[in-house]
């Protein structure tokens, strides 16, 4: 990694008696495309209007390119945003509202022309220039409203949910289109979603945030696979947890409804104590699987037929676990009431603290 | 009028023969004859009696005269004045009426001032007509409270000054009670219509506040305050019954001329009255007509 | 912030000393009636007055004719337009905004001369014929703000998935408009009546030229010949417009919402 861009240094932000951004230290490197993902309130918005200048941190302070900006002016901050409601001026056309934030600056004509001409060809919008926002679909209205965000050369671009207002396909495209471009430009950016699959496809860091703190920051793969807290085990990815009881820690063997199972990573805790285990849907596959592999017996509860997947929901005593399995055309999937034995590898048994709710 | 019966279901269902389809086309448009009817019979055909009576002699025959007779001196002046007094009420009460909008919308005070006064506006922009007349005597009157007030407690006769509540700014004054509310009544929408996020937009590409009103808000409020202008203004060139309660016939203004010659014919012409009538029908519909034109002129972004 | 946040309160403070001041000093005015002493004298004698009760009265009676008049022309053709003529709808919007732009007077004056006694429909010939026609005048006055606000009621509503789904349960035309179609823009009717009431309680050009005894006639000669009763009578008025206000907001407390916005 790079050296640090933008440090957003043990910031907190209370409005009144609530506090909703609390301790927040993230350093982002140069060129980085980070994530901040959570759930409506968790403060990741908030986060990201303090380093826009919309908000000022109650404590702490927000650096770019290692000038302490926190006082400043949104409008002295180089920054580029783009909202969610894309927020076009709908008085000006498209060659217009790219032009903005040049013409404020002073840009000469021939200057702000060129540069427009070059942001649409980089949405690959060319023959739009003359159109009016309403005119535009909503896919098209949020890439002008980067390109209006891009035109300046902005040192950071901020991104607010750019794709939750439109529909499944274009947000898929437009996540690439995005990421391309963000690429090309070299352009240290954040962007806040509460869709996982959005920051897992486009991030190099994800930070997960909830109820105001950060909980963890990390890879997307990192994220997925190795959860540091039970939150991000389950808000990212679908994530089965059950109660299972310790026989014996030092062993890694516990005991999930009178089936004794083992875990490939260390945990700690009394013989008889109750912990909550996680499992992902894609670490089971029905069968004996290997010499290693944890087995269960259930029976079938359900088959939801997802498309290239197979969602099936088996039920081991009083616990329900779910499993993917690819929908392959040789291979029937199971029939409800079809008694089974699943598997699993210890290594994908996340045993995580206290006991399961819900 | 083919439309009608294409888009109608029925037409469709099971290819008629051609008599039934002629039927359908009345039985389409019978849902709103009578409001067409009623339009035709109160509204567009008595309009269109003054305006053709206007340019037809005693004999009814086609004529000019009447047009130009409105020229006579004593009737300029008082359609002069009445642009006057409209035009000045119309824009001193859109702009005030912008203000508190303004202010109520984006001026960070507190929920209960906004509703309070749109409930307020609701009321005043409907208390018009003689008992405005009498609120506004009974406080800038020769022995109004607050005529007296600043008399007695300042020493300052306002009527010695040239202040007269039946005069131009007398009337003025009296027309923005009902102005300002109205411009504050439909243009908080408006405002209410301008997303946060534009400012946030143009705050993060450098603009500064002042730029923003400049390229932003006032080109996307312009149109709705500029219609609300024409209508403010017709609404007080059109206003007798304040006027009339307030100064009697004292003041020359072309609806209580008119208003006169319908009751005693003072102009000893009847086709002179049409003529009157049509010239003020003439001025609000040139207002309307300039805004229409510079709407589609100038908004092509409006959907 | 801190700045915007003066001279909000600043124009709010100026727009309310103009609005609140003419108030109280009418207030003031209508309680000066017996020397040296604030009493309620103007109103008594307002209320005890026989052309007061007879004139309000009359223009009670004329406002109720105008609103089922109002109604039974505008909710039919709102409702057509919605369902069967949505082209023609510019046509509509214009002809009901033409009362803004028509001054009151001259549409008066146009029923003078062409409803006269000798006229094929002598509406004038008879005291009768020319109360109906100041009911008719009123509801073309009333037009635009009636015609919004049932045509802002059904635009709430889905009216054709309303009148199919009735259609598909036998309903026939008037069991459509008088049971699925009107119970469901009823509040938007009664606030459009209210605002009716209020515009047509104390009108006065209409009334005075067509020489019938209405309350704003009344108004003017009262205010041309007395000193503290007109400031009583505007009191009065005032409440009355403001009663007519409030009940239109209260209604639209009841109003369905919109689909279309959540909130």
């Amino acid at each position: 990694m790079g050296e640090t861009f933008l440090t957003i240094d043990n910031v907190t932000k209370s409005f009144g008696a609530t506090t909703v951004v609390r301790n927040v230290d993230i350093a982002i490197d140069k060129g980085e495309f980070v994530s901040f993902l959570g759930p409506s309130g968790c403060g990741k918005t908030t986060t990201l209007r303090m380093v826009a200048g919309f908000e000022g941190p109650t404590t702490g302070r927000i650096l770019i390119d290692g000038k302490d900006v926190t006082n400043l002016k949104p409008n002295q901050r180089s920054i580029g945003m783009v909202f969610q409601s894309y927020a076009l001026f709908p008085n000006m056309t498209v060659a217009q509202n790219i032009a903005f934030g040049l013409k404020v600056a002073g840009a000469s004509t021939d200057a702000i022309t060129a540069r427009v001409e070059e942001m649409l060809g980089i949405i690959k919008l060319p023959e739009h220039g003359g159109r009016y926002p309403f005119q535009l679909s909503g896919g098209q209205q949020q890439r002008v409203a980067l390109a209006r965000a891009l035109a300046v050369k902005p040192s950071v671009l901020l991104l607010d949910e750019p794709l939750s207002a439109l529909d499944a396909k274009i947000r898929i495209s437009l996540r690439a289109e995005i990421r391309a471009i963000q690429r090309e430009l070299g352009i240290t950016t954040i962007y806040v979603t509460h869709d996982q699959e959005e920051a897992l496809s486009m991030s190099d860091r994800i930070v997960v945030m909830n109820e105001g703190r950060v909980e963890q920051i990390g890879t997307p793969l990192d994220i997925y696979n190795k959860p540091s807290s039970r939150f991000v085990a389950s808000f990212v990815g679908t994530l089965t947890v059950l109660p299972a009881k310790i026989v014996n820690a030092s062993k890694g063997t516990l005991s999930l409804d009178g089936q004794s199972i083992h875990a490939g990573k260390k945990f700690t805790g009394a013989p008889g104590k109750t912990v909550s285990v996680a499992l992902r849907p894609e670490a089971i596959a029905i069968g004996k699987g290997g010499a290693n592999a944890n087995r269960l017996d259930a029976k079938v509860a359900s088959v939801n037929f997802l498309g290239s997947i197979v969602r099936v929901k088996v039920r081991t005593g009083a616990q329900d676990i779910s499993l993917d399995m690819f929908n392959q055309s040789t291979t029937a999937p199971p029939k409800v009431g079809e008694k089974v034995t699943v598997n699993f590898n210890p290594d994908d048994l996340v045993v995580l603290d206290g006991p399961a709710e819900g | 009028m083919t439309d009608a019966a294409i888009s109608d279901p029925a037409a469709g269902r099971s290819a008629p023969p051609a008599g039934a389809r002629s039927l359908n086309l009345p039985t389409q448009w019978l849902g709103v004859a009578p409001f067409f009817l009623f339009a035709l019979m109160f509204l567009i055909l008595p309009t269109a009696y003054l305006v053709l009576g206007a340019f037809q002699n005693d004999q009814g025959e086609f004529t000019l005269a009447n047009i130009y007779a409105l020229s006579q001196p004593s009737i300029l002046a008082a359609y002069w004045i009445s642009i006057r007094i409209s035009l000045a009420s119309a824009l001193l009460g859109a702009f005030t009426g912008l203000a508190i909008a303004v202010a109520i919308v984006r001026g960070g005070l507190p929920n209960w001032v906004r509703s309070a006064t749109m409930t307020f506006s609701g009321v005043a922009s409907n208390f018009a007509g003689v008992p405005l007349a009498f609120a506004f005597l009974a406080t800038l009157g020769r022995l109004g409270l607050v005529t007296v007030l600043m008399n007695t407690l300042f020493g300052v006769n306002i009527y010695a000054y040239g202040f007269n509540i039946l005069s131009f700014w007398g009337l003025t004054l009296t027309y923005l009670y009902f102005q300002i509310p109205l411009m504050v009544v439909i243009i908080t929408p408006a405002i209410d219509g301008l997303k946060k996020e534009w400012g946030e937009a143009a705050a993060t590409l450098g603009a500064t506040t002042w730029q923003y009103w400049r390229m932003v808000v006032i080109p996307v409020l312009w149109p709705s305050f500029l219609g609300t202008v024409i209508l403010l203004f017709a609404n007080a060139f059109g206003a007798i019954a304040t006027a009339y309660a307030l100064t009697g016939s004292s003041l020359n203004i072309v609806p209580i001329l008119l208003y006169a010659q319908i009751r005693g014919d003072v102009l000893h012409n009847p086709h002179l009255g049409y003529a009157l009538a049509f010239g003020m029908i003439f001025i609000t519909g040139l207002a309307n007509i300039f805004y229409i034109w510079f709407r589609t002129r100038s908004e092509r972004w409006l959907k | 912030m801190k700045g915007t946040r003066f001279w909000a309160w600043l124009t709010f403070g100026i727009g309310a000393a103009y609005f609140f001041i003419p108030l109280i000093a009418t207030i003031e005015f209508s309680l000066r009636m017996r020397r040296g002493a604030y009493s309620f004298d103007a109103y008594r004698v307002v209320f005890g007055d026989e052309r007061f009760q007879a004139t309000f009265g009359y223009s009670v009676l004329v406002a109720a004719f105008t609103i089922v008049l109002g109604v039974l022309i505008v909710v039919p053709t709102a409702y057509w337009i919605r369902l069967r003529l949505p082209h023609i709808r510019p046509v509509v919007e214009f002809i009901t905004l033409l009362p803004l732009i028509i001054p009151a007077i001259v549409i008066v004056f146009g029923y003078i001369r062409m409803y006269g006694s000798s006229s094929p429909l002598p509406f004038l010939a008879t005291t009768r014929g020319t109360d109906l026609l100041l009911a008719i005048g009123y509801a073309t006055l009333a037009l635009p703000y009636m015609y919004r606000a049932v045509d802002t009621g059904l635009r709430t509503i889905d009216v054709r998935t309303l009148t199919e789904a009735a259609q598909i349960l036998g309903a026939g035309w008037a069991t459509i408009i008088t049971r699925v179609i009107l119970p469901n823009v009823l509040i938007a009717v009664l606030s459009g009546a209210f605002l009716t009431f209020a515009i047509v309680i104390g009108e006065f050009t209409m009334a005075s030229l067509l020489n019938r005894p209405a309350f704003g006639p009344y108004l003017q000669n009262i205010g041309a010949n007395r000193a503290y009763e007109p400031a009583a009578l505007a009191i009065i008025a005032f409440f009355i417009t403001w009663g007519c206000m409030a009940v239109i907001q209260i209604l639209s407390r009841y109003a369905p919402k919109s689909a279309s916005r959540p909130n």
